[in-house]
């Protein structure tokens, strides 16, 4: 094998044959999905996220979340993403359309997060546990998110509505109080606007399960 | 000059085929041809080197952090995502991309018997490069990542990237358009590949994820068929072309078999470009790609099967020769890791594994199996080799290079190993949704703790080499002195005497 162009070529040529199958034919088949109208209801789905979750989207991504928390849930029956309740349905191509980066992940250090929103949707519990983990999950191996609050003294009018409510080693120094930063507000506001379980056609959720 | 019968010089890498150590005029060409690429190889070893001393000291924090939260945790810029992430593009774009691009260029014009073309040109190409890298794993360290696996690095930092890939990548080619011997030997196909299908892989993942992202998971498709790729169409040749080039060159023997050459390249050319998916089985995706990629995957036995035949079949009756070649010893041990690490991924692909093995510390071992324990490895060979020979000095310290060897192999054996086992049990736990999520989280703990003394292991093995390097260097700049024991500067005929410990 010493004739160089029937090297470049055949080099060429191989790779080409998965940029076409796994790049372009994909891309074709799924690049201009739209959301779904339900027929009854008149609900579109996945609808548009609202301005200040789209901003705590980049914040996640920023900050890295997607190398230890997935955002996918697998069918029923392969593996136990139904069971453990991350999901009440597998999810689709057609849940991701909104999202400007898919961070699907691939590594499960901490939970899967494809419908936290649904599975907490407390904004205190969120601040909390991203304040320090180990208030709210003892033993959690999620390092602390302290550069995402403010640690100040409370002011004239007493304590400020949006102040953590912390207690015993983590509350912080008498006459300071936690206050979220605004990267904060927004991180959570995506976190609860995380849900992926719209009834599609392709994915539909269980009837007795659906309220 | 010995006459070479036709089929001799399909199973030899050209630089070997005439006269050898014998013929004066034949060991002159070599020596030109090393003089030029001294510059650019030496800069590429070099800088490859100070990356990965920043990618070791990222990743046992990143390591440390795992299993220590609180470690560093006050400062935002050293997040555990973002101190791996570091690591990984500084590893894989700083330390082993450069160390490749240094071996592809001495071997290209080696097997191509003729000096490099540009080597001005390449050396101020692959200063922008580290320029590329310091600016993107900055950008990563500030929070700029743009969160896409192997893609990390913002979009201001890959232009110049590519752009000085593309530079260096052209002269290559030149080099190889001017190609005294026409000869092609095995380990060139592999090379001229691994340059080709480079800026094609990178081009389209900057334009479809980064410039004009793509929608919804074509995304992730896409985000597969590159990181996958750039494992397996740039790094994986590259491995092999060192392997086939450095065991016959340092053993002196031909390769077992041509046409098991041949079928190796173009089985591994055709079928793992169509791998990728296989890290979304279970995902978001049509079945049909998923599909295709585990189909594909399963493929790969062809491949790796011929070219364990190949380079294992060569090397057997010549192990003895591994307690006296640095070389050969960190090449062998790349070559049965690469078989390995293909194994694991051929099983992790299929999808009653990979329900097990996805999302846990599996993937990381099988990661670390390829790239380090078979690439890594294999580049840290070649250096073996080619420094010695491009400075014209002899390695300072055998010390040193045992303590290099020993403490690189058991500290990769010490990652793997636990980790691949640790993965599996994860996983099992994960899917048994009776088991609480974090009691997963604390039985991973002590192996994770185990993870950071494998990394200091490894640690060590750098340290080691890089003062080796650092040593050589210094030799330079002193008059060039006959060694007393020859151990590396000889051809395969004259390896002897000092034996390694």
């Amino acid at each position: 094998m010493s004739y160089g162009p029937l090297l470049f070529l055949g080099i060429l040529f191989t790779l080409a044959t998965s940029w076409v199958g796994l790049v372009l034919l994909p891309h074709r088949q799924m690049g201009a999905l739209g959301q779904h109208t339900d027929t009854n209801t008149a609900a579109v789905y996945p609808a548009a996220r609202a301005g200040e979750a789209q901003q705590g989207a980049e914040h996640y991504r920023s900050l890295g979340c997607v190398y230890c928390h997935t955002q996918q849930v697998r069918p029923e029956g392969y593996g136990s993403d139904i069971e453990r309740g991350w999901g009440r349905r597998r999810t689709v191509s057609r849940d991701y359309i909104q999202d400007k980066t898919v961070m699907l992940g691939t590594m499960r250090t901490g939970p899967d997060l494809t419908n936290i929103g649904e599975r907490q949707a407390d904004a205190a519990w969120h601040y909390r546990h991203l304040y320090n983990p180990q208030i709210t999950s003892p033993g959690s191996i999620m390092p602390p998110h302290g550069f995402l609050f403010d640690i100040r003294a409370i002011g004239q009018a007493g304590r400020s509505t949006n102040a953590l409510v912390l207690e015993g080693t983590f509350a912080p120094p008498a006459g300071q109080e936690v206050i979220p930063t605004r990267r904060a507000e927004q991180l959570v506001a995506y976190l609860r606007s995380l849900k992926s379980s719209g009834d599609l056609p392709e994915a539909p959720v269980k009837k007795e399960e659906a309220k | 000059m010995i006459k070479q019968s036709q089929t001799l010089r399909a199973l030899l890498p050209g630089d070997a085929l005439t006269g050898g150590g014998t013929d004066v005029g034949n060991k002159a060409a070599l020596s030109e041809i090393d003089a030029s690429c001294r510059v650019p190889v030496l800069f590429f070893f070099l800088s490859g080197l100070a990356w990965l001393l920043a990618g070791t000291v990222l990743a046992l924090v990143a390591s440390i952090k795992l299993h220590t939260p609180g470690f560093l945790a006050s400062w935002e810029w050293l997040t555990f995502s973002n101190v791996r992430t570091a690591h990984l593009n500084t590893v894989i774009y700083g330390f082993a991309s450069q160390i490749s691009v240094g071996v592809t260029i001495w071997l290209m014009c080696r097997l191509c018997r003729i000096p490099l073309v540009a080597p001005g040109l390449i050396t101020v190409a692959n200063l922008f490069y580290n320029i590329g890298v310091t600016v993107g794993v900055g950008g990563i360290l500030i929070g700029d990542s743009t969160a896409i696996e192997w893609l990390e690095m913002p979009r201001y930092a890959t232009p110049i990237l590519f752009i000085s890939y593309a530079l260096i990548a052209v002269w290559t080619i030149v080099t190889f358009r001017l190609r005294a011997e026409r000869h092609l030997y095995v380990s060139q196909w592999y090379l001229l590949a691994a340059v080709l299908w480079f800026p094609w892989l990178y081009g389209t993942a900057q334009v479809m994820l980064l410039i004009e992202p793509v929608r919804g998971v074509v995304q992730a498709s896409v985000n597969w068929w590159f990181a996958h790729n750039v494992l397996g169409l740039w790094f994986t040749p590259i491995g092999l072309a060192s392997i086939y080039y450095f065991i016959p060159k340092v053993i002196g023997r031909p390769i077992h078999s041509y046409y098991l050459s041949v079928l190796g390249f173009w089985s591994l050319a055709l079928f793992y470009n169509w791998n990728g998916m296989h890290h979304l089985v279970g995902g978001p995706l049509p079945s049909w790609m998923i599909t295709v990629s585990i189909v594909a995957s399963v493929m790969m036995l062809i491949p790796v099967i011929t070219v364990a035949i190949n380079h294992h079949f060569t090397m057997l009756g010549h192990f003895g020769k591994l307690k006296y070649s640095p070389t050969l010893r960190f090449m062998v041990f790349g070559a049965v890791s690469y078989t390995l690490a293909s194994l694991q991924g051929v099983a992790s692909a299929l999808r009653s594994v990979s329900e097990v093995t996805h999302f846990t510390h599996h993937t990381i071992a099988h990661a670390h199996l390829g790239m380090y324990a078979f690439f890594t490895m294999v580049m840290f060979g070649a250096m073996y080799y080619i420094l010695p020979r491009i400075t014209q000095r002899e390695w300072p310290s055998n010390g040193l290079i045992s303590l290099h060897f020993w403490g690189v192999a058991l500290g990769i054996a010490l990652y793997v190993v636990p980790m691949s086992i640790m993965g599996f049990i994860q996983g099992t736990m994960l899917n048994d949704a009776a088991v609480r999520f974090l009691d997963v989280v604390q039985f991973t703990l002590p192996w994770l703790k185990l993870r950071t003394l494998a990394g200091l292991l490894l640690a060590a093995g750098h340290g080691a080499f890089v003062i080796n390097v650092g040593w050589l260097l210094v030799r330079m700049f002193e008059p060039y002195r006959k060694p007393v024991v020859r151990i590396l500067t000889g051809e395969a005929e004259t390896v002897a005497a000092a034996k390694l410990p």
